[in-house]
């Protein structure tokens, strides 16, 4: 029934961007990775394609991580099917940038909910299956712009701030259980989210980085891999910067 | 089996003490060591044994093996 050799990691909005390279990555160090995808079947489908030709191991899961039901199905068919979880990262997120005094509420509600509500969606029914298991790692990717906040993203801004808050209540709530939590705030990543900046705003935002350039989503994957380690075993509630130095 | 002995299973199982420990006058903080997650814990397996729903206000009253076993009972009849 329960196949505890291998180790599963649950990766939301994993068919593009940032949450690709860290499904490919955690294949790489040997996770059975589950990518879930929203909408976009052929993308997610290319990602396991390209997971099992380097010899790794993932399977496709549907879900639209802001429907509380959706997050049940996929959960149950998680204990159905493996029994357990050991990492989940949590990087499904939209944006929806306008200035404040332009901004709908649909455009609040729809990055709250994509961004945030999925995250106490999908930790919650992780921590249940941890709880049991007495371990496993959590990694919620926030932005630095929940830190330092950004004209025309305050939907955005708010909503990662709030991940940064969730991030730090659930790794005080779940470290007895030998459950870490711990976000990650990538900077400025070359990803199709920051194509769509304008070119003279992103020439400007490459200056403030002291690294001087933009980063890849695998530096990120990188980061994601570490803290679902156990090089990492010692660190939760932490907020790990991926961003060339542009936040200190 | 009794709805004791199958709140008696799941304590045991979840707490990791002895059957001979789980009396029905045990309370679970003092009496079997439970912190304030374990109690959590408990209420979620016996959700998922009984197939019932027990919301935070009446979960907050389960403090023996008896308040357990006697909301379970109302529960399910």
């Amino acid at each position: 029934m329960e196949n505890t050799a291998v180790k599963t990691a649950l990766v939301t909005g994993a068919s593009r961007g940032i949450g690709a390279a860290i499904a490919k990555k955690l294949a790489a160090r040997g996770f059975m990775v589950i990518i879930n995808y929203g909408h976009s079947s052929a993308a997610a489908e290319e990602v396991k394609n390209q997971i099992e030709q380097a010899g790794g191991q993932a399977v496709l899961m549907q879900g639209d991580v802001s429907s509380g039901d959706d997050v049940d199905r996929m959960f149950k068919d998680i204990k159905k099917t493996w029994g357990k979880l050991d990492v989940l990262v949590n990087n499904a997120g939209i944006n929806r940038d306008t200035l404040l005094v332009r901004m709908k509420e649909d455009q609040w509600d729809a990055v709250l909910s994509t961004d945030l509500k999925s995250v106490f969606f999908t930790t919650k029914a992780a921590a249940s299956l941890m709880m049991r298991q007495r371990s496993g790692s959590i990694i919620n990717i926030a932005s630095v712009v929940g830190i330092t906040g950004n004209a025309g993203q305050a939907n955005y801004a708010a909503a990662k701030a709030g991940v940064i808050g969730f991030t730090k209540s659930a790794a005080k709530e779940l470290a007895a259980r030998g459950i870490r939590v711990n976000a990650i705030a990538p900077g400025f990543i070359e990803t199709d989210m920051t194509d769509a900046i304008p070119e003279k705003i992103r020439e400007g935002m490459l200056e403030t980085i002291p690294l001087r350039r933009g980063g890849k989503a695998e530096d990120v994957a990188n980061a994601v891999a570490f803290l679902a380690s156990d090089d990492a075993g010692y660190i939760t509630g932490q907020v790990l910067k991926v961003d060339g130095g542009m936040v200190m | 089996m009794s709805t004791f002995d199958r709140v008696k299973k799941i304590v045991v199982d979840q707490l990791g003490v002895n059957e001979a420990d789980v009396q029905i006058d045990s309370t679970f903080i003092d009496d079997l060591g439970a912190d304030s997650l374990d109690i959590v814990e408990l209420i979620m397996a016996f959700e998922e044994e009984f197939e019932i729903e027990i919301p935070d206000d009446a979960a907050e009253k389960i403090k023996t093996v008896r308040n357990a076993v006697e909301y379970i009972d109302q529960q399910i009849q």
